[in-house]
């Protein structure tokens, strides 16, 4: 993890009328680190992903992602963020390859760089026997650590994951967490948003959103240290019971 | 461009896997123009008629004659009495009855006077009326024939004479109409809810985030319905020719662009749903409600719009299959020039670029 700012978010704000969805947060996010995104149901993580990847437009405050501008060259970080959404983002009715092939063009892939990472991805996630088949018959887990790695495809510097693991058993949650790590290892900045506590444990840190504000920020043990918990859930529960604003 | 290539083969993909869109986009045509040519006709062809002869004499058995050999009726046998009449009326089996008094050719020879009854079963005006006519025309011919070399003085004949359409067929009525609607449901319907199937997928989001530009995933994916449209055009001309006799009388390049523009405005249409609706279903009634349902009503292909309430008329203008059905019906039947029908291409292509305009705009680049 260096000292390079890859994310740098200062008094972002979102309103709906007059709904304060997202208030004046701040924070930043170094290069290479994974740094978990926590909240309640409506406490605005959401919100806040979407301003940073550019499909809501922020009210007030100022913020740079991957060095540029999210007011002026909104445009230009798209090709440096990749993002996984919280519902599953793959075509059913397209196969594996079909997939990758789609993602990785309308990311501006050479075909040459297309079928090198198809070659790679497929062995990767030992579904070489599966190119052809249909999205819609595998099994959740391959699913989604096929999403992952479609959002990957194009080697962002930043990849956001909304609420990736969800529905799936502990043992798939590990194998995508392992995937994680790589990419973080490979210099990749992931900014991911969970429910599970346990995940909040495996990020090099933490912020924790309540009522739209970030309440909370720092390493998993500083933050135990900090509110006195044995672990992440403690943490989290102290302060989600502070909250005004009900789940959505 | 390679982005712009990969989209819209993928959009492919989606068609040729999902059985009842491919239904839709090809089967539906050729059922509409099959059932719209040959089993909803506002023709009127063999229909069951009881004849009640009071009089068995030459004349009234020379008119049942003439009345069996039409191809309008079906003449039904067993009818001996008044007290007949009513059940096969009542139980459908006859639309019309002829009833010829006593004594009818003595009267008609004797008084110069002879009444026939003709009785229709008004449930549906229309049909009553035009069997009542075709019937009456029957009659009066027997009586001209009767007339023979006598001359009557100041007799008017009218002649009349059906301009383009001579054997005055429904189907000259339709093709134009079904081909309105079929291009409605192909591009208005067929796009917005491709389009809301992304945004309910989520897959919406990922492709908002990615580089692409919002108005290439908007072109790319009208263009796969845009060449299958050219593909139901086709189908539906070569239907109306060769099967259903209904010639083009115009300039086919012209009648095939007029064609195209309104492929073009209903796709226009079809994003603008597509920008209003959250979920498939919202998509599908907006387009049967907003756009099916006045494109029937409304244009003129089963109500003619000069009978319509003034306001009706003013709504009509409005609904752009009505200026498409005026279009391909003056040129296609009437086989009229570009100088016939510039004034409803230019509001077509005027309302074609106001709905683009208004639906690029409303699509959203940022999903709020």
């Amino acid at each position: 993890m260096s000292e390079e700012k890859v994310i740098s978010v200062k008094d972002l704000t979102k309103q709906f009328g007059s709904f304060t969805a997202v208030d004046h947060i701040t924070f930043d996010v170094y290069k290479g680190e994974i740094f978990g995104f926590l909240g309640a149901n409506g406490a605005g993580k959401t919100t806040a992903m979407r301003m940073l990847c550019g499909l809501s437009f922020p009210t007030s405050g100022r913020a740079t992602v991957a060095g540029l501008d999210l007011f002026k060259e909104a445009e230009v970080i798209k090709r440096r963020i990749g993002y996984m959404s919280q519902k599953f983002s793959l075509y059913e009715d397209l196969a594996v390859k079909e997939n990758i092939r789609f993602y990785g063009g309308i990311y501006g892939l050479t075909d040459r760089q297309i079928k090198t990472k198809m070659e790679y991805l497929l062995h990767q996630l030992k579904l070489e026997d599966k190119a052809n088949t249909l999205v819609r018959s595998l099994p959740l887990g391959w699913k989604q650590k096929l999403s992952f790695s479609v959002a990957m495809l194009h080697e962002p510097q930043i990849v956001f994951l909304d609420e990736p693991t969800g529905g799936v058993d502990p043992i798939t949650r590990r194998e995508f967490w392992n995937l994680i790590y790589q990419a973080a290892a490979g210099g990749t900045t992931v900014f991911v948003t969970t429910h599970y506590m346990d995940e909040a444990e495996y990020c090099n840190r933490v912020s924790i959103m309540v009522d739209g504000r970030v309440d909370a920020l720092g390493s998993p043990d500083e933050l135990k240290r900090q509110f006195h918990a044995e672990d992440m859930g403690q943490v989290f529960l102290q302060l989600a019971r502070k909250a005004v604003r009900s789940a959505d | 461009m390679k982005q712009f290539i990969y989209f819209i083969r993928k959009e492919f993909y989606h068609l040729w896997r999902d059985p009842r869109t491919m239904f839709i986009l090809f089967g539906m045509p050729l059922m509409q123009i099959l059932i719209f040519g040959f089993a909803l006709t506002n023709e009127v062809k063999n229909t069951r008629i009881a004849i009640l002869d009071n009089a068995k004499d030459d004349a009234s058995r020379a008119i049942i004659h003439e009345l069996e050999a039409s191809r309008y009726f079906d003449v039904q046998e067993d009818v001996r009495s008044n007290a007949d009449l009513e059940p096969a009326f009542r139980t459908g089996k006859i639309k019309m009855a002829v009833v010829f008094p006593d004594r009818f050719q003595d009267e008609l020879l004797h008084a110069n006077k002879a009444p026939i009854q003709l009785i229709g079963d008004a449930t549906d005006p229309n049909v009553a009326n035009t069997l009542t006519y075709y019937a009456s025309a029957i009659i009066l011919d027997y009586q001209e024939n009767l007339k023979g070399r006598e001359q009557i003085p100041y007799t008017i004949n009218t002649e009349m004479r059906m301009l383009y359409n001579p054997q005055m067929k429904g189907s000259y009525n339709f093709v134009p109409g079904v081909m309105a609607m079929v291009l409605m449901l192909v591009c208005a319907m067929m796009t917005s809810i491709s389009i809301v199937r992304e945004k309910e997928l989520g897959t919406m989001e990922v492709i908002l985030v990615s580089p692409i530009i919002p108005i290439r995933v908007v072109i790319a994916k009208m263009v796969p319905y845009f060449l299958l449209s050219t593909v139901n055009i086709a189908s539906i001309l070569l239907l109306s020719v060769f099967v259903l006799d209904v010639p083009i009388q115009g300039n086919l390049v012209l009648l095939v662009a007029e064609c195209l523009l309104f492929t073009v405005t209903v796709l226009a249409l079809g994003l603008l749903i597509s920008s209003a609706a959250d979920s498939q279903q919202t998509a599908m009634l907006i387009s049967l409600m907003g756009l099916f349902l006045p494109t029937v009503m409304l244009s003129g292909f089963m109500f003619p719009v000069e009978n319509m309430p003034i306001p009706l008329q003013v709504i009509s203008n409005i609904v752009p299959a009505k200026w498409f059905y005026y279009i391909v019906k003056n040129v296609m039947i009437k086989g009229l020039g570009f100088t016939y029908v510039w004034k409803e291409t230019l509001i077509l292509v005027g309302m074609t670029a106001f709905f683009m305009t208004v639906s690029i705009k409303k699509f959203k680049t940022r999903l709020e």
